[in-house]
């Protein structure tokens, strides 16, 4: 999924200090899973803000609506009706949502309610961590389904690097070497020889390198 | 308890049975971490986390249901109130 | 005698005599004179001077320019180069640049995370990695190409160098990343620094198990202490060191104004016997910022005067 976090309220505050009317907008999709920005995070931020308004001695009105995904364009035509009557309209989807509304709705303000942090999992309640980076053209094929492009802070291809320390990464003794977990994981696979084939230079051209990317199929094209 | 300080309270307590003791096994272990994570969004809008505070109370234990009640009365007395409710009388006497 | 570029360091090595190297860091600023005076000291020493590429992430005055100094004085530079900060363009092009000068040695490195230096906020590049570097300069010496295929007119003669850290985690596949390194094309390694000796010993044992000390020239690295304190945060605080507790004490056992004079001391008898070790072929000599100590240690350590090979 794609984890977020919610934005400082300072931060939020500040896209919107000179409204009275605004419309805040959750996603059930992944930014709910993660806490972010499901219905529960927009109710309570909701109040977070109007608090916030009436301690400045100003009202705000908040109308709160959460939508099945901000990445479709049909969940997001259900807040055409309504959408001109407010000032602003403050996102908690991940910046695909935000902009996606935004470039919906072209007259109306679309503020950022959270920070897009990363494609990963759930590693524990109240855990998440990255998996993917999106390079356009895996290789867990060739490195015992862990990611070195993701989960090496050098994003080594042929590593580990000298500064692999019990099993840790040089930049943090909390962050697992990938390049040890591949190794453990060929171990288990019984294909530690393959360690010592080179993973030829990567086509970045894929990734974020070769400009914004995009998909299309024929097949499924109206 | 968001809502409630948006209606104009002074200080909310949550009270959860005893830890360990819980009907719903950790339901009170994650009120709590709940209760923390509402103050620290309070510190955050000014409106003050130590007005929200959590205790751990037998179902049983009247007196220091009563204790805890008074105590918290003193503790919100102390701070005065709710700044949203000031900041809107404010605005309405100017 | 088979050398394949006219890099005198690798002449040295190809004549079977224990070559010698040690590096210089580049300055923060933008005084040229500070590598010179740092080359002079050791100058006479020293087969070849590597100059570190912002080492440690901490931004300086480049090491392609340092190297350029070097060799107008005449000596023999090691240009480091870390894939952290350039692109393969960059890259290939820096490549180009130092054989311009007739720089013929190249040490192939990722490099220290940014996160180290004074930077942290920057981005890192990684386009390629430090063995995918030692494939890309042996393409463009060997085959004269560029990555992206073109020919090259005039390729670079370079001699090929990597880093071996014999100490890293985990150790059993340490052998076997040299011998990546290898297959890529590496043709000379330094060390990280080695003051775990018998580590070093079952590291280059396995090394000759394989045969690969036939296949490289390996230069078993040191650093001198200057210090108690540097060989404790030696050994706590660099990522990838190995200081055994009993080199600690003996630096912590003796006084404070006699420590420096005891670094050198165990230095000097580290090399003495990682000159009996088999397939060691030589020293690379890291006295950070310490230079002039150089001259003493190769002396002591029965290593001067040095070869004349033109």
């Amino acid at each position: 999924m794609i984890v977020a976090e919610r934005k400082p309220i300072d931060e939020i505050i500040g896209f919107v200090k000179n409204c009275k009317k605004i419309l805040l907008v959750g996603c059930n999709e992944c930014v709910t899973v993660c806490y972010a920005g499901g219905k529960k995070e927009v109710g309570v931020l909701a109040s977070a803000l109007k608090m916030a308004f009436m301690k400045e001695g100003k009202e705000l009105e908040v109308e709160e609506v959460t939508l099945e995904r901000q990445c479709d364009h049909e969940y997001l035509e259900e807040i055409r009706n309504i959408i001109d009557q407010y000032e602003a309209v403050i996102s908690l989807a991940c910046g695909v949502g935000v902009q996606f509304l935004a470039e919906k709705y072209l007259t109306t303000p679309v503020f950022p309610g959270l920070n897009t942090s990363f494609m990963g999992v759930t590693e524990e309640s109240g855990v998440w961590s990255e998996r993917c980076q999106g390079c356009g053209q895996c290789i867990l094929g060739q490195t015992a389904g862990i990611c070195p492009i993701s989960r090496c802070a050098k994003r080594l291809l042929n590593g580990p690097c000298g500064g692999s320390t019990d099993g840790k990464c040089e930049i943090n003794k909390e962050l697992d070497c990938a390049w040890q977990l591949i190794i453990d994981r060929l171990k288990e696979l019984g294909r530690l020889e393959d360690y010592e084939k080179l993973i030829p230079i990567k086509d970045w051209s894929t990734e974020r390198a070769g400009g914004p990317r995009k998909i299309v199929r024929e097949d499924l094209k109206s | 308890m968001m809502v409630a300080f948006q209606k104009g309270a002074d200080g909310v307590y949550v009270v959860g049975c005893l830890e360990g003791e819980c009907h719903f096994l950790t339901g009170n272990l994650r009120a709590k971490k709940k209760v923390e994570y509402a103050k620290k969004l309070l510190d955050e809008i000014g409106v003050g986390g130590e007005r929200l505070a959590m205790y751990n109370i037998a179902a049983s234990d009247g007196p220091r249901f009563a204790e805890v009640a008074r105590e918290m009365h003193e503790k919100i007395k102390a701070q005065g109130p709710n700044p949203i409710k000031g900041a809107t009388l404010n605005k309405k006497a100017a | 005698m088979n050398t394949k570029t006219p890099s005198r360091l690798e002449k040295i090595l190809a004549a079977g005599h224990l070559a010698v190297t040690s590096e210089c860091g580049p300055p923060r600023g933008s005084n040229g004179d500070a590598i010179t005076k740092k080359a002079e000291m050791i100058k006479d020493y020293v087969d070849a001077i590597n100059i570190t590429d912002n080492q440690t992430s901490v931004t300086r005055l480049c090491s392609l320019a340092s190297v350029i100094h070097l060799k107008l004085m005449g000596l023999e530079p090691v240009l480091q180069m870390v894939t952290r900060d350039r692109n393969r363009i960059a890259l290939q092009s820096d490549i180009l640049g130092a054989a311009s000068f007739g720089i013929n040695n190249i040490l192939c490195l990722s490099g220290d995370h940014q996160s180290f230096g004074d930077n942290p906020q920057g981005q890192n590049v990684f386009d390629i990695d430090s063995i995918q570097l030692i494939q890309t300069v042996r393409l463009m010496r060997d085959e004269g190409k560029f990555l992206g295929g073109d020919d090259i007119d005039q390729p670079p003669k370079m001699f090929v160098g990597a880093a071996a850290n014999p100490f890293a985690d985990p150790f059993e596949i340490r052998v076997p990343r040299l011998a990546k390194k290898i297959a890529a094309g590496v043709e000379f390694i330094q060390t990280q620094c080695i003051y775990n000796l018998e580590k070093f010993e079952l590291w280059m044992k396995q090394v000759r198990d394989r045969g690969l000390h036939e296949k490289v020239y390996i230069l078993a690295g040191v650093t001198p202490f200057k210090s108690a304190g540097m060989a404790k945060y030696m050994k706590n605080r660099v990522p990838g060191m190995d200081v055994p507790d009993e080199v600690v004490k003996r630096m912590s056992d003796v006084p404070k104004e006699k420590q420096p004079e005891e670094g050198i001391n165990i230095c000097v008898e580290s090399i003495q016997r990682l000159k009996e070790v088999e397939g060691v072929r030589g020293f690379h000599v890291m006295a950070i910022e310490w230079e002039e100590k150089v001259p003493e240690i190769v002396e002591r350590s029965g290593l001067y005067p040095r070869p004349k090979i033109e």
